[in-house]
């Protein structure tokens, strides 16, 4: 390699390593409104915008789900194996919707500390298996199925 | 000769014009053959004989089209970013004809990850699109992907407009690890890899052969486009060579 | 058959992904063929014409 061509590796070097490092500050600063939505946890910390709408994600803990009677209204817990948040929702729920599943709900704190959802996406975990492997595993009682860490 | 001679006869054969134009010629035909072959395996295996999941049903098959067009976006990125910096270090003119020939097919997969991803989106999380730090990135790409081809497409001096891109290449090149861990690093919709490098996956085995197959057909894929497009782009740049002169009055 | 085609439900989602990634690559592939003999016929051009001149 001659001069000048080292001279030009250490250039484009620098061009990316600084630009890594410029960016990487930036995200980091940023880091809190890059996220989609918030935790139970830091929704009960309190750590969540007031009287702002916002978004929080977590498990649908098990055996929460209620329908009101006569409404379209759902309600359900909200977990992240620490803490806990009440939902209510009154629309569609996503097909993927159930117990144990990991939701993502778009909405606002009210006064009793509810949050009011008034979007509801599913978010699925990265597990592709078919229905046998799936049953197997739940009567196995390997607890994965019902285990609320995994998503 | 010595097995390292060898190659750096070879790599150094491959800056001869003429020479690599025969060598992707001849190379071309089995690599079409290749992706065809490999395609339909990818695409009987994940559309009949992969199991439904347990949870999407039939709808996970988008994961077939999906996952490697993704894929492919990034490593076509990093091809462009490494062979600009390469042009820009030590002014191998092969280097900006492969940068060059990988913009718009890189910049389809792109578009075609976002596409089937909101496609997917859907039915399973119920909507088309969310601004989470996945989907933003990979758009971002697209951006970036974009201002290339326009960028290269605005300045006629071939060798500037080539630098010009090299740097534009590498100045986006963070968004490639930005869209891999944007998973990990931040909370996002859509879910972490299924697929990693130290890590059992966690997709069944009947499920994810396909999908390597579809990821393999994909890269085989662009480099029959990467051997057409880099054959064209030479005969441009050499159009007043010998080599060129008897190739095409011989024909 | 009908089936398969029905996807389990998901056909239209299925479907149009699988339609619009072969229709884009086939595009690609087009456009790159086509760029191709384009380029070899316009060289061809200029060096038979340029050969009188040169």
């Amino acid at each position: 390699m001659n001069p000048k061509q080292k001279q030009r590796l250490v250039l484009v070097s620098l061009l990316v390593i600084g630009l890594g490092t410029g960016v990487s500050l930036v995200l980091m600063a940023l880091n809190e409104n890059i996220n989609l939505f918030f935790t139970p946890s830091q929704v009960v910390a309190g750590e969540v915008p007031t009287n702002q709408r916002f978004r929080i994600g977590g498990m649908v803990t098990l055996n929460s789900v209620e329908k009101l009677d006569n409404e379209l209204t759902v309600r359900f817990k909200l977990n992240d194996s620490a803490k806990e948040v009440q939902l209510e929702y009154a629309g569609i729920l996503p097909d993927l919707f159930r117990e144990g599943q990991g939701i993502v709900a778009e909405g606002k704190l009210n006064e009793e500390g509810i949050f009011i959802a008034d979007q509801v996406l599913a978010k699925h975990d990265e597990n592709y298996m078919p229905p046998e492997v799936a049953q197997a595993l739940e009567a196995s009682g390997s607890a994965y199925y019902n285990n609320e860490e995994n998503r | 000769m010595s097995e390292q001679n060898k190659t750096w006869l070879w790599f150094h054969r491959m800056g001869s014009p003429a020479y690599f134009y025969n060598f992707a010629g001849l190379l071309l035909p089995w690599c079409v053959i290749a992706t065809v072959i490999l395609m339909l395996i990818g695409l009987i295996g994940g559309l009949v004989y992969a199991p439904a999941d347990y949870q999407q049903g039939e709808g996970f098959r988008i994961i077939y089209v999906h996952v490697p067009s993704a894929w492919m976006s990034m490593f076509v990125y990093m091809v462009m970013a490494i062979n600009g910096a390469i042009f820009l270090i030590w002014h191998i003119k092969l280097s900006d004809i492969i940068a060059r020939s990988s913009a718009v097919i890189g910049a389809s997969f792109t578009f075609l990850a976002l596409a089937t991803g909101s496609i997917w989106g859907k039915p399973m999380w119920g909507t088309w699109w969310v601004w989470d730090a996945r989907l933003t990135s990979e758009l971002l790409l697209l951006f970036l992907y974009l201002g290339y081809i326009g960028l290269r497409a605005a300045i006629d001096d071939r060798r500037v407009a080539g630098k010009a891109a090299s740097i534009l290449a590498l100045v986006g090149v963070i968004n490639i690890p930005i869209i891999h861990y944007s998973v990990v690093w931040w909370n996002t919709l859509h879910q972490p890899a299924s697929i990693s490098k130290f890590d059992n996956p966690s997709i069944h085995i009947d499920m994810l052969i396909p999908l390597l197959c579809m990821a393999l057909a994909f890269k085989l894929f662009y480099l029959c486009i990467l051997l057409i497009n880099s054959r064209s782009e030479l005969l441009e740049q050499e159009k007043r060579t010998q080599w060129v002169k008897e190739l095409v009055t011989s024909s | 058959m009908m089936e398969f085609l029905h996807m389990g439900g998901y056909a239209g989602y299925i479907w149009s992904s699988y339609g619009i990634v072969m229709v884009v690559l086939l595009l690609n592939l087009f456009f790159s063929w086509r760029r191709h003999q384009t380029v070899l016929r316009r060289l061809k051009q200029l060096h038979s014409s340029g050969n009188n001149e040169s």
